[in-house]
């Protein structure tokens, strides 16, 4: 396909070390979307509805979300009949394209918004436990790499020992932390963190809050006020709200999204502990039923290990071999085609 | 994202083909479809939900669902049935070793909340069962995990073992052990790192504690929000381990959880606790077929009512009855009732537990609490004379009272009307029920 080959042509130019760790980080997601896929070409020789349904259940099981699932399944159901396929091999260029139609939103800006001439504030959000101190932590040392001066604010001041956490990371990559004592209003926290920032001169501030579930309104509301602390002391910020997802969340990650957007403005996602899980399928999901980029993904436990997030690359690293797998057919076509000339 | 509960599903389905009168072959595998989709919505692993579909289309195709008038009703009975056998029916208990004291390793990936379930099961220990726990510190990796268990211990008053984060947790959880034995424990809690089930040297870590403290419980903490890799995780946990229960965590969300029916289905092994909250007191015992329902959307009835009925202090209520149906009710009483369906928990939360409360209709309805501390603030703005004589009640006395609390006069109009109209209602309900035998519980929700 037309779409692959672009893509092929995109990689084989492009610096090959953040495609490696994206290649090793992935490896799961696409062993197991990849196998199952070719089990199933395997399996059904014809299309029929035993076909689509087994398909269903191999996007569903990579949590790529049954509205998402649904849709691509009908439209293809359309394309068969259109088309008139009937043998499985058929589909299976047909299903590479739909799936790289829902995922092209070319134009979308993954990078982060990182302010020239003044200082550039974050906020993260999410719910409990899906590893935002850690994202700030990995950020500050990237930061920290590129020689930009950076201050912590930990503002969750709620779960026990968080605000050690913060510190702890704050020692090693050599970052200032600054805090309140836990219980403390979070709000209070940014208000200091603003000002001991400004004063220290930081290029960046990342600001840590409390997880928090999304249906408790009143956890949420305090959130709003968080961020209405950090937009009144500095009017365009925070310039960049990212919401923290568990690669390993189902459905859920999907409401999260929502309400969060919604009380916070969320401008990206970042999507951890995408190493561990065979189900990077939510990303899929994400791009399709939302509007929001997903722009740093944790591919591992060290500090090294959060990339800025490729949408084409993660779609290459996904679907590698059934491009290989493609393209060599197009090498062998053309090989035939000179043969009969 | 608009998850409609199961009953509305298939109340859709049935609707649309209720005009042809009987239910035929093809209705139900229409019915099976919902049931499937819904189950998958829900989170439940595809694996899980194809085995099960399969049993329920069996019973469903049989006599029971076709000969039924009302086989959209018949059809969840069924599915609620077959989804609370396969939760393990019954609820299960947390094991206790013959000989104190009995070792409970907690395991499961990160942020699963394995340090504040370790917190929290401690307390359920201590408070239900009346048991002494120490809690062992061994997530060395994660930064200012041990501080944050030390801090639970403060908060609860309660022993935490730990050697820092240079010392192996092999070692940790047996100094854990033998201190506990010294100091007479009944508990040892051992809070270990979270680690990916696909992590081969952190798992043989967990073989080794496994090994050196020879632990009666191995709990694995999931968060109920995990989505199909919830099998996987909870497949290689078992086999590496030998897991002996399950701890469900932030159910407090908005997910239906269906990880508790995948995970269940896996390991075969119960599922002990329900994680409620972010305090140390939110641990609930899990019940299986509550799990059924919320996983279908059918809200939790019976979570309700107990929460009712443990927080509602029965003498108090029944002498609170007695001012009702005499019909002297003061203003002392209805504050004291207020504070009884307030210490049940937020609202919102209690109404999320009424059946058909996540309708449609009911999504938008954010229960404002700030309008009960309204209503609160102006009976405690009355003096103790006019709380215990309403009828006292003037022009002057009600400017005053709605100075006090910083409402309006109307506002304190409303109160005083409402308050009296309740009364009188009581007055009806005592006459109307005086033939009857006396009602037999105590609670009766106020008038809010």
């Amino acid at each position: 396909m037309g779409f692959f080959k672009k893509l092929k042509n995109k990689f084989t130019t492009q610096t090959e070390t953040v495609t490696e760790k994206f290649k090793e980080g992935l490896t799961k997601t696409r062993d197991s979307f990849v196998g199952r896929m070719n089990e199933l070409f395997a399996q059904y020789r014809t299309v029929d509805e035993d076909f689509f349904e087994e398909l269903e259940e191999i996007l569903i099981g990579a949590d790529v979300g049954v509205s998402t699932v649904m849709e691509l399944i009908d439209e293809l159901k359309d394309e068969v009949k259109l088309r008139n396929i009937k043998d499985s091999k058929d589909i299976a260029p047909v299903i590479s394209e739909k799936l790289a139609e829902k995922l092209d939103k070319s134009g979308e800006d993954t990078k982060l918004n990182m302010q020239d001439n003044q200082m550039t504030v974050i906020l993260f959000v999410g719910v409990n436990g899906v590893g935002k101190t850690t994202t700030i932590g990995k950020m500050a040392h990237s930061f920290k790499q590129e020689g930009k001066r950076v201050v912590m604010a930990a503002g969750d001041t709620f779960r026990a020992g968080a605000i050690e956490q913060l510190e702890i990371w704050g020692e090693r990559v050599g970052v200032d932390v600054v805090k309140q004592q836990e219980g403390s209003d979070p709000a209070a926290v940014m208000y200091d963190a603003i000002q001991s920032a400004r004063a220290k001169k930081a290029d960046v501030l990342l600001c840590d809050t409390a997880g928090r579930l999304q249906n408790k309104v009143n956890l949420m509301k305090e959130l709003e006020k968080v961020k209405r602390v950090i937009s009144r002391e500095i009017p365009n910020a925070p310039h960049e709200v990212l919401l923290v997802l568990d690669a390993t969340t189902g459905q859920n990650a999907m409401t999260q999204a929502k309400t969060f957007g919604e009380a916070t403005d969320v401008t990206g996602i970042v999507l951890t502990k995408l190493d561990g899980t065979a189900k990077g399928g939510i990303v899929l999901a994400i791009r399709n039923e939302l509007n929001i980029p997903v722009k740093l993904v944790g591919l591992g436990e060290g500090m090294d290990d959060l990339q800025p997030f490729d949408a084409d690359q993660f779609v290459y690293g996904l679907f590698k071999e059934l491009v290989e797998a493609e393209t060599g057919e197009d090498a062998e076509e053309e090989a035939d085609n000179s043969s009969v000339r | 994202m608009a998850f409609e509960g199961l009953a509305e599903r298939l109340q859709a389905t049935f609707d649309k083909m209720k005009s042809r009168g009987k239910v035929s072959e093809s209705d139900v595998k229409e019915m099976m479809r919902e049931v499937r989709l819904a189950l998958l919505e829900a989170d439940v692993n595809f694996k899980v939900v194809k085995k099960f579909v399969n049993a329920v289309k069996e019973r469903a195709v049989g006599q029971e669902v076709m000969k039924s008038l009302t086989p959209g009703q018949q059809v969840i009975k069924v599915v609620n049935e077959e989804l609370t056998a396969l939760m393990g029916g019954e609820q299960s208990k947390i094991a206790q070793a013959q000989k104190p004291p009995t070792v409970v390793m907690m395991v499961g990936l990160q942020g699963a909340g394995k340090t504040t379930t370790t917190a929290k099961v401690a307390n359920f220990l201590r408070k239900n069962n009346n048991r002494s726990p120490l809690m062992a510190a061994a997530d060395i990796y994660r930064p200012a995990a041990i501080d944050q268990l030390h801090t639970l211990g403060k908060q609860l008053d309660m022993p935490v073992f730990s050697l820092g984060d240079k010392e192996k947790p092999v070692e940790i959880a047996k100094g854990a052990v033998a201190q506990a034995k010294e100091d007479h424990q009944d508990y040892v809690l051992i809070d270990t790192a979270g680690r990916l089930h696909v992590d081969e040297e952190l798992m043989g870590e967990l073989q080794d504690i496994k090994e050196a403290v020879n632990p009666d419980e191995i709990l694995l903490v999931v968060d109920a929000m995990t989505g199909q890799d919830a099998v996987n995780v909870a497949e290689s946990f078992n086999e590496q381990l030998g897991l002996t229960g399950v701890v469900l965590t932030k159910l407090d969300g908005d997910t239906r959880g269906g990880a508790a029916l995948s995970v269940k289905s896996v390991t075969n092994t119960p599922i002990k606790f329900a994680g409620m909250g972010e305090k140390v007191d939110q641990l609930e015992p899990f019940h299986p077929e509550r799990m059924a329902s919320r996983i279908l959307g059918m809200g939790d009835v019976l979570s309700l009512i107990e929460k009712a009925q443990t927080n509602v202090d029965e003498e108090r209520a029944k002498e609170l009855e007695k001012k009702m149906r005499s019909a002297d009710l003061t203003f002392d009483d209805f504050l004291e009732q207020l504070e009884q369906v307030r210490s049940m928990g937020p609202l919102d939360e209690l109404l999320a537990m009424i059946p058909g409360a996540n309708k449609k209709a009911m999504k938008n309805i954010q229960i404002d609490e700030s309008q009960i501390g309204r209503v609160e603030a102006i009976v405690r703005s009355m003096t103790a004379y006019e709380k215990q004589n309403p009828s006292v009640m003037n022009a002057s006395r009600k400017r005053r009272i709605a100075k006090g609390s910083g409402t309006t006069i109307q506002d304190v109009n409303r109160l005083l009307k409402q308050f009296e109209d309740m009364k009188k209602m009581m007055k009806q309900m005592t006459s109307m029920q005086k033939g009857k035998k006396k009602g037999k519980g105590g609670f009766q929700l106020p008038f809010m």
